[in-house]
């Protein structure tokens, strides 16, 4: 039901806050940043009427706030338990993500006054509250329109002393206190989720929170124990971080508003057209990314196969399908990599560009780490939702010394590529957090950082048309319909499931000892890793589910090449093992 | 009691300016009118939400409210606690109102850790619930059914009972270590109390298994109801031990604390359910507040008259009088602080620790109130199992909204805390990483153990992405389990190592880092470093200033954390030399000295070391030696127990089966391979299991197959010439058949265990004590750097070089050049300038010559 309707929900993400109306349904479409502790609440509790004494059961489930008037004394009462995640917005999502999902929302947002008019012709809804929704509604307009002059100034004049917590830099959007009542175990932190839920911005939880600061801390010592950070934390003034308690969540397996929400073997009919299309689309992207490329195919194939991979499964500590791409020899002329990042940016999702400056690697908080006063995580830029594209821009490096924190941050890079998995600082341990970030190191010799696969940009434009041909790249603005295909294609690439036959399997075997045996030095185990990343990827990018031997030869061959041109560059610079 | 009270911060007064003979308090009053407490319970503090059982009564209390000037804006008629304390519980009725004789000198305190002092009515079960005050029974009576309001705890069968159990309770088989020096046949807890009378420390511990073995009924009632049951069994506890040591003078009177509650062990587990029970949880101390002093009784003097009184605080709320009862006068009462009474309180934030965790999620965290002396008994970072009442308390009413946060808000009183971590310092630490196990999982256990080749098994599932290495990974397996910990200290040898050392070394690609990557993953106490990354102080420990209290910390390093752990450091070859020093200590000595900024201590460091190094020329050398290959001194690799080289076998039906197993960890879905392959969650259990229950010892049937295949190696050494066998291998050799008895669940060491000790010492030795030059096997390679067959060719050329000297006859100088030269033609085999360097360093030991600069001039 939800699902056929989901449209018509307006959501937190394009909507501005004070434009909704409190206690209606909302959509939000959220990575969990933070877990607190749970919180035990009064399920159901008894009110009395100071007048007329007559005693009434109410239900505490959805709600911040109480009515007025409750017996605490009452037998009725029943405690039950919930859970608050502090979510953000997926850190890292692209405009035009966000373009195109609130402009599929337009009917669920125009202005206060219609706004509510498609959630009318909902079910229930209505027959059940008809008689309080009229005046509250009544109410809520006029609230909305003096918030909605008053909104923008205060909203910055907070935002300047409370910190969202936002695991990028320049992030914007509101951040959530989404209430959880049941199975909160099946979440995980980091999970990217659209979470559908009763907004909940009562200003009483404000009014609590200021009434606390102010004077009780004075009448009880003990209270005071939760210090002014915490409590700024975990209850901010609603009009910042609304709440948002959970009908129902929905499981993000990716956040492009393109392909249809559902699970692909649910929408066969979507599958098979844009399978059928996939080759096409790859040939089309590949010239795209060759010319991005100045002109280098064998770059551009590795990109595609870079920008589809996947953590698909893991094997006790090994992730299997991550593709680290370290592409080498990057032009430092007309801010190519800033160029090109831009244009990765226009492809997929959600992405990052982390310019590994020496100041940056110094500076920022890479990894979240507990702030045990505030009781809460502190985000870093490494706490991204899965598939995100991290771009390492090392030309920014220059010569100079690491400082403590610059370690740090660079043996957790290290990690974060080697093994999907960033170690979360909790001060007395660190915790291991599992991840699925495709990492791209733009270099100039060969990274320092470790990486599956490295390869050198080898332009085809003579070095003095080189600045020439730069500042065409973007002079190629592409048509949004085709800019569309291949956002489309590479999700989808990424979403196939794969397997290989027996028989390939024995071929490839066979091509294994053969390869050791003409030259044993020449190939390893971590090569034989490799190359089936590469065939696996390569088929997928075909829109073939199972390895063929053509693509398991091709891959072969692309991989020859690559080593073939490495060899060229061996001695670039000291990093070569 | 005139003496003036301390101010807030002092804490020590505080806690004894409780005054000696209350009953000189309040000379006027009826015993009724002693029972403050409820009266003056106010709407803004609300009880506990209700508990399962406390609301099976609601009985109505008059109210007498003349006395006071409490705000009471919305209080109902039958606003009275319901989860309520007992009468006991305060000190001055308890002092001046039971007749006890003994109990009478020594003073009670109050137990804040049990919620404020109010007194519960008790009730008949029968009966209505009483209407009036005066129908409640204040006395115990055992002859009646006589329960305390809201509970099915009856005060007389309770104390007799809990009496009964002091009196009575043994426990044979008890291996704790605050028992050590107690008979165990002998009630246990009498000699606790025999113990209090001469130590005079008047606290009970009384274990919560105890009580459930010997009364469930009791214990359930312990658990449910802990703050009626707690000064019930205080009270038991006091008549008890003052009809015993009638002489005996202690501070104040005795306290139970109860520990080890069954209720819930994770912090994840606790709901709603859990309030007001007597709880147990285990976590980690992250924060602890200041000192807060918390007012307990409030002192108040007329202004007019100097007539004083005192109020205690009922739930954080002290009723200030309106009346002075002297001379009537209205609100001419005033507090005087400095005569009132504090009790110290604590807060601290409890984290759970990481090993309760489920994967992708934050840990919890919990506040926790310490009451008096338990207050600073815990620092941040320590682990500990903390005791306690679990409350929660709703959000204050503000009187001018009507609204409310309909969250409450929730704590634990703390009655009990027992640092986890602290007996590592003692030794005893098979308590601390005890682990429950379910009747259920420690079956599945045995049975795998029974199977004959559960040690296969058990290999296999270790890191099965990694191909093949089988004897790496069972190396590695008997590392897990390690061997049994032996204490010599009485006979001046000092701990016995048992932990398995282990260094890999081989080509680079072979999965060395893979390998330790997955054992850290296992482990619950392991911890990663890379040799180039680290230093001295980051594997050792270092002080710096705690930038909150501006004191000097000890921060430990890796080897210190991995503390009955594995400590797994990769590219052990780039670690400076500076950097490896440190762990000669830690490897054999299984201690780290400290001295530095004036701390100078020894810790602990009982932790396995797995290392991984890969070759100087990045290649390994099939023509040199181990200690050549990996250039690390000597020193060091003999404290590994078993060196392993990693290589690549380079043979074509390998090649094929790590193709298969390649190209099937790539389509086969996770799955299919769980099947094949143990689980690992079962592996970490079975290897905790282990560890912590099994400890073999060796047979006679093994300790003479030990000693043979001791005598065995030594024997091939000395046909050669050479001692292939030291000491340090046979303590390997028995580490790693106590190890493998460990894996069968067998607590004793047998001849087969020996074998495969043998065989895969035997293994390891064979692969990293080769000598290149001869094939054999040798130890000397391991423990003096140099094979034997390259010591003797060295004493060979300088017999050759002084024969030649001396054939040349009185020459006192000769050049340097010449006589290589010389040298060169006279033998048959080949002479490398090194090898004449080191013919003419011993001769000139032999203080037979002198080597100056280019010429060899004799001596004598």
């Amino acid at each position: 039901m939800l699902l056929d309707t989901h449209t018509l929900v307006p959501s937190l993400n394009d909507v501005p806050l004070h434009y909704l109306k409190p206690n209606s349904l909302v959509k939000f479409r959220c990575l969990i940043q933070d877990m607190f502790d749970p919180e035990f609440y009064m399920g159901v509790y008894e009110t009395v009427d100071p007048s007329t004494k007559t005693k009434m059961l109410r239900c505490g489930k959805y709600k911040d706030v109480t009515e007025c008037g409750v017996d605490f004394n009452s037998r009725n009462t029943v405690t039950a338990e919930r859970q608050t995640f502090y979510c953000v917005p997926i850190p890292g999502e692209n405009p035009w993500v966000k373009e195109i999902s609130s402009s599929c929302l337009t009917e669920a947002r125009v202005v206060p006054s219609t706004s509510y008019a498609p959630s009318r012709q909902k079910r229930s809804y209505e027959e059940d509250d008809d008689m309080d929704t009229h005046p509250s509604e009544h109410h809520g307009n006029g609230d909305c329109k003096r918030q909605e002059t008053e909104a923008p100034s205060s909203q910055t004049a907070s935002a300047s002393h409370l910190d969202l917590n936002f695991p990028l830099p320049g992030e914007k959007g509101p951040s959530c206190l989404v209430k959880v009542y049941e199975d909160w175990d099946r979440f995980k932190l980091n999970d990217t989720l659209e979470v559908y839920g009763i907004l909940s911005v009562s200003p009483a939880l404000s009014a609590l929170a200021d009434e606390k600061d102010a004077s009780s801390s004075l009448l009880d010592p003990a209270e005071s124990m939760e210090t002014a950070e915490e409590q700024r934390v975990h209850s901010p003034p609603a009009s910042l971080v609304p709440r948002l308690h959970m009908l129902h969540a929905k499981p993000l397996p990716h956040n492009n508003p393109l392909l249809p929400s559902a699970a692909l073997e649910d929408n066969s009919a979507f599958l098979s057209s844009t399978l059928s299309e996939m080759a096409s689309v790859r040939e089309e992207i590949l010239s795209y990314f060759t010319h991005v490329l100045l002109g280098d195919a064998l770059a551009a194939e590795y990109l595609i196969l870079h920008l589809i991979s996947n953590v698909y499964s893991r094997r006790d500590v090994l992730p299997l399908g991550k593709f680290t791409l370290n592409l080498s020899g990057c032009p430092t002329v007309a801010s190519y990599t800033e160029r090109f990042y831009q244009i990765i940016q226009q492809l997929v999702p959600s992405s990052h560009y982390l310019a590994m400056s020496l100041q940056n690697m110094n500076q920022m908080r890479l990894v979240p780490k507990k702030d045990y006063v505030a009781n809460r995580l502190v985000s870093g830029a490494l706490q991204l939702a899965r598939n995100t594209s991290l771009f390492l821009d090392e030309t920014q490096l220059e010569q100079g010394q690491l400082d403590t924190t610059g370690v740090r941050n660079v043996t957790a890079l290290g990690n974060l590529i080697s093994w999907q998995k960033v170690d979360y600082d909790f001060n007395y341990h660190q915790m291991e957090f599992p991840c699925n970030i495709n990492v791209l190191i733009a270099s100039e010799g060969r990274s320092l950082l470790p990486s599956d696969c490295q390869i050198h940009l080898q332009p085809q434009v003579a070095p003095s048309h080189l600045e020439e041909s730069l500042s065409s790249i973007h002079m190629h603005p592409q048509a949004s319909s085709q800019l569309n295909k291949f956002r489309i294609y590479l999700s989808m690439a990424r979403l196939l499931d794969y397997s290989i036959s027996d028989e390939v399997t024995k071929s490839v075997e066979d091509d294994f000892v053969d390869m050791r045996k003409d030259d044993p030095q020449s190939i390893s185990a971590e090569d034989l890793h490799r190359m089936l990343v590469v065939a696996r990827l390569l088929s997928l990018s075909l829109g073939q589910t199972s390895l063929s031997r053509d693509s398991w030869l091709r891959a072969k061959h692309i991989e020859m090449l690559r080593r073939s041109r490495m060899e060229q560059h061996k001695c670039v610079n000291g990093n070569e093992p | 009691m005139s003496s003036p009270t301390s101010t807030p911060g002092g804490r020590k007064r505080g806690r004894n300016t409780n005054p000696p003979t209350p009953s000189s308090e309040d000379p006027t009053s009826p015993p009724s009118q002693r029972r403050r407490g409820q009266d003056s319970s106010t709407g803004d503090l609300m009880p506990m939400p209700t508990s399962p059982a406390t609301d099976m009564l609601s009985p109505a209390a008059p109210q007498d409210t003349s006395l006071f000037s409490s705000p009471r804006p919305s209080v109902q008629p039958n606003e009275v606690d319901m989860s309520s304390p007992l009468m006991y519980g305060t000190p001055s009725s308890r002092v001046e109102g039971t007749p006890r004789s003994g109990v009478r000198g020594t003073p009670a305190r109050q137990r804040p850790d049990l919620g404020s002092v109010r007194k519960a009515p008790q009730v008949d079960l029968h009966s209505e619930p009483p209407s009036t005050d005066g129908a409640v029974a204040s006395e115990p009576n055992a002859g009646q059914r006589l329960v305390i309001w809201g509970t099915d705890v009856n005060v007389g069968t309770c104390k007799e009972k809990f009496q009964r159990f002091l009196q009575r309770f043994t426990d044979p088989n008890s291996t704790e270590d605050e028992n050590a020096g107690l008979d165990l046949n002998e009630p246990l807890y009498m000699q606790k109390l025999e113990e209090i009378s001469v130590v005079g420390d008047p606290v009970l511990n009384v274990n919560c298994r105890h009580v459930q073995s010997f009364d469930a009924e009791l214990y359930r009632q312990l658990i449910c109801y802990p703050q009626e049951v707690i000064p019930t069994f205080d009270m038991a506890v006091n008549e008890l031990f003052f009809e015993r040591f009638p002489d005996s003078i202690l501070e104040y009177q005795i306290q139970v604390r109860p520990y080890n509650a069954l209720k819930t062990r994770n912090m994840r587990s606790l709901n709603p359910e859990d309030i007001d029970q007597l709880i147990t949880i285990s976590g980690m101390v992250i924060r602890t507040s200041q000192l807060i002093p918390e007012m307990q009784e409030g002192f108040f003097q007329c202004q007019v008259c100097a007539y004083s009184t005192r109020v205690e605080v009922d739930r954080g709320r002290i009723a200030e009088p309106a009346v002075c009862r002297n001379c009537n006068n209205t609100h001419s009462l005033a507090l005087v602080h400095n005569r009132s009474v504090f009790s110290d309180k604590q807060m601290i934030k409890v984290q759970e620790s990481p090993e309760d965790m489920p994967a992708g999620q934050t840990p919890h965290t919990t506040v926790v109130y310490a009451h008096n002396d338990l207050v600073d008994k815990v620092q941040p970072g320590d682990r500990v199992n903390i005791t306690g009442i679990y409350r929660a308390v709703p959000m204050r009413v503000n009187p001018r909204q009507n609204n409310v946060k309909s969250v409450y808000k929730t704590h634990i009183d703390a009655i009990h805390f027992r640092k986890t971590d602290e007996k590592r310092l003692h030794g005893l630490d098979e308590e601390a990483e005890q682990k429950l196990f379910t009747e259920d999982r420690v079956q599945t256990l045995k049975e795998l153990a029974a199977k004959p080749d559960v040690y296969e098994r058990l290999s296999s599932a270790l890191a099965p992405s990694i191909y093949e290495h089988e004897d790496i990974k069972k190396g590695i397996l008997l590392q897990l389990f390690g061997g049994t910990r032996k204490d010599f200290s009485q006979t001046g040898r000092g701990n016995f190592r048992a932990e398995v050392n282990i260094l890999l070394c081989g080509d680079p690609g072979t999965s060395k880092s893979q390998l330790l990557q997955y054992v850290y993953n296992l482990v619950p106490r392991g911890q990663y470093t890379s040799g180039k990354g680290s230093s001295a102080v980051g594997l050792t420990a270092y002080v710096m200033k705690d930038p909150e209290t501006r004191q000097l910390v000890l921060q430990t390093g890796a080897l210190v954390l991995s503390d009955n752990g594995i400590c797994c450091i990769d590219e052990f070859d780039k670690m400076s030399d500076n950097t490896r020093s440190v762990l000669h200590e830690v490897m054999e000595q299984q201690t780290l000295s400290i001295a530095k900024a004036g701390i100078i201590c020894q810790l602990n460091a009982r932790t396995a070391v797995l290392a991984a190094a890969n070759p100087v020329e990045s290649q390994w050398n099939p023509k040199k030696t181990t200690i050549e290959n990996i250039q690390l001194p000597h020193t060091l690799l003999s404290r590994f127990d078993l060196i392993f080289l990693m290589l690549d076998p380079q043979d074509e039906a390998y090649d094929r089966r790590l193709a298969h197993h390649l190209v099937s960890l790539y389509y086969q879905s996770e799955e299919q391979m769980e099947e094949e392959f143990l689980d690992m969650a079962v592996l970490k259990d079975y290897i905790a299991y282990a560890r912590t229950y099994i400890s073999p010892r060796l047979s006679e049937e093994a300790s003479q197959a030990l000693i043979e295949a001791y005598v065995d190696m030594r024997k091939i050494g000395s046909g050669r010439g050479m001692v292939s066998a030291y000491p340090r291998q046979l303590e390997s050799l028995i580490r790693l058949a106590e190890a493998h008895a460990k894996v069968r669940f067998s607590e004793k060491v047998e001849s087969i265990d020996v074998e495969e000790a043998k065989r895969l010492h035997r293994e390891a030795l064979k692969q990293s004590a080769t000598d290149p030059r001869t094939g054999f096997v040798d130890i000397s390679i391991l423990t003096t750097g140099m094979s034997a067959t390259a010591r003797k060719r060295k004493e060979e050329v300088a017999q050759a070089l002084k024969k030649l000297i001396q054939a040349k006859g009185k020459t006192p100088a000769m050049k340097y050049q010449q006589l290589l030269d010389d040298l060169r033609g006279q033998s048959e085999t080949a002479i490398t300038k090194e090898l004449f360097d080191e013919a003419l360093r011993a001769l000139a030991d032999e203080d037979y010559l002198t080597v100056t600069g280019k010429t060899v001039r004799l001596l004598a």
